[in-house]
């Protein structure tokens, strides 16, 4: 079983791995809640404080031109990696939820009338949801949801029959949280296109698992977290087609997105700054580009075969437990297994599995409407990354057997 | 007479100072869980249940005299195992013993984790909850 990437060395590169948990070697299962960060990632952000910091844009002195430029780099740098075509078009935000509501509130707000619809999927994370549930009770507007099926595949038949004149945009997750279910953008986008719809894809859990090209899928905004891509918290991006981010209205006012500022009226800065009042988080967008950089150095596919990997060996492992049931069994999935054990609630195997040193997730996933259509209170769920490892798997499914019959 | 609070805290820590390693008590604490008497369905009301917790725990106090009584039950054993020990250690108490209660058990048999501020951790709210049915109570009087 040899792996694909140099695990040994990837393994070094994230300090926060090599330590003991309540007395057993620490096993990070909850990637998909956030990723560890390579030590590129910290020492930029070190290296930032200790050298660079100072304000961006404003300044004209070296320390400032020196932020501005690194700041700057990651933008490119983000532009690159999701392959959009300028770099004005990426702005940053403070997470995918930031970036949801931001179109809400621009977008969804100047666009929507009463009567009007906004499609959402049975998938969606909370943060797709209560966003529009906010901008649909304000302009009038309505949600309808794309129903799922029981294996955790959207229904694209009653798709197309819910897509008509009416809806004015789609928002659906590109990867499921809850499940791991990679659902089918493309078809999804043409679709919508086709009845004239824009479409959001929330990206938060397929950045750092998939390639993403925002102009080969045509994507209208696609919106993510650095947290989730091994860059630190607190980091956002929204990328939006140019003609739609021009139309849209400013969201915050302040500093930084003004051209002009007088009593009797304001110009506004152009894109993307627009959209990115008040001093920015400039050292985790600075580390952030440190974590693109690490992706890139690895070759995505690569750590994405390692992934895939982990997930085929630990969906068997899982599936010969008796009175084990996965959650999801979508035949396109990212290394993202949920599953819940007959006559068990997941909390307690949560709790127990963390004795052993294993983090995974258990809970509701915030994702609390997918629970209700499949009648569960919630299930527990683990997600990988490319530094964990097929011995890592063999030590949890122990870790398991024991909960479980402690449990029984 | 009664024990006291603090008497019962005591014998809690020296049964689990029995156990060597953390599996032991767990398996004690999830046995402790299965026993909790049942509450009846009555009582799990919407009304009765904790918020702020993972899994749906209920919990319902009544006086009777001078004393407090709980009843409680969780979908998960182990915060059952966790309920059945604040029982054991507050319930048959005035409200008085209760509001001053100084639940320093938890900590000495090694379950203070479960006191942690996450939300997804309910022995904080389910002391709370019982401190309050209790001052409540004794505003009664
Ligand atoms: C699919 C999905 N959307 C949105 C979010 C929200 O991301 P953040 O909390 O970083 O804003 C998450 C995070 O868990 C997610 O998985």
């Amino acid at each position: 079983m040899g792996s694909l990437v140099d695990i040994k060395n990837v393994r070094a590169d994230f300090p926060v791995l090599d330590q003991q948990v309540n007395g057993s070697q620490l096993i990070y299962f909850d990637n998909a809640a956030t990723t560890q960060k390579p030590k590129s990632v910290m020492d930029a952000l070190a290296h930032y404080y200790q050298f660079d910091n100072a304000n961006i844009h404003r300044g004209l002195h070296t320390l400032a031109e020196r932020a501005t430029t690194a700041y700057e780099l990651t933008r490119a740098k983000v532009r690159d990696f999701i392959h959009a075509p300028s770099s004005d078009q990426i702005i940053f935000t403070s997470g995918t939820t930031a970036g949801i509501n931001l179109v809400a509130q621009t977008f969804g707000r100047s666009t929507f009338k009463a009567g009007d619809k906004i499609l959402i999927s049975n998938l969606e994370h909370h943060s797709n949801i209560v966003p529009w549930q906010m901008i649909a009770k304000e302009t009038g507007a309505i949600i309808e949801v794309i129903p799922v099926d029981d294996i955790g595949v959207l229904d694209l038949v009653a798709f197309e029959k819910q897509l008509d004149d009416k809806v004015k945009l789609v928002a659906v997750n590109h990867v499921s949280n809850a499940i791991g279910t990679i659902n089918p953008i493309a078809t999804i986008i043409s679709l919508a296109h086709a009845k004239g719809a824009k479409v959001l894809i929330d990206g938060a859990q397929s950045v750092a698992h998939i390639e993403i090209d925002v102009q080969a899928l045509d994507m209208d905004f696609f919106v993510f977290s650095a947290h989730k891509l091994f860059g630190p918290t607190g980091v956002g991006i929204l990328y939006g087609k140019r003609e739609l981010l021009d139309q849209m209205p400013p969201y915050q006012g302040g500093g930084e997105m003004i051209k002009e500022v007088s009593f009797s009226g304001t110009t506004y800065n152009e894109l993307p700054y627009k959209f990115e009042a008040g001093t920015p988080n400039i050292a985790d967008v600075i580390a952030f580009g440190a974590a693109i950089d690490y992706v890139k150095s690895h070759g995505a596919e690569e750590l994405m075969k390692q992934e895939q990997a982990l997930l085929a060996y630990a969906s068997d492992k899982l599936t010969a437990i008796p009175g084990l049931r996965i959650v999801g069994t979508a035949p396109e999935k990212i290394a993202v297994i949920s599953f819940v054990v007959e006559g068990i609630h997941p909390q307690d195997l949560g709790v127990l599995l963390d004795k052993f040193g294993v983090a995974i997730r258990t809970g509701h996933h915030c994702a609390q409407p997918l629970m209700q259509r499949y009648g569960l209170v919630g299930t527990c769920r683990v997600s990988f990354a490319f530094y964990n490892t097929l011995e890592e798997i063999d030590r949890f499914i122990v870790a398991l057997e024991r909960s479980l019959r402690m449990l029984g | 007479m009664a024990q006291s609070i603090n008497e019962i805290q005591d014998e809690l820590i020296a049964e689990f100072d029995l156990f060597e390693d953390w599996a032991d008590k767990y398996e004690y604490l999830i046995d402790l869980g299965k026993k909790l008497p049942a509450m009846s369905e009555t009582l799990k009301t919407e009304e009765n249940v904790i918020k702020g917790c993972q899994s749906r725990v209920w919990l319902h106090a009544e006086r009777e005299g001078e004393v407090v009584n709980f009843h409680a039950d969780s979908e998960a054993v182990i915060v059952k195992g966790l309920i059945s020990m604040l029982i054991r250690v507050l319930s048959a108490h005035s409200a008085a013993e209760i509001l001053a209660a100084d639940l320093y058990f938890i900590d000495r048999i090694g379950m203070s984790q479960h006191l942690a501020q996450t939300r997804s951790n309910g022995l904080l709210a389910m002391v709370k909850q019982m401190k309050n049915y209790a001052l409540a109570f004794s505003a009664q009087q």
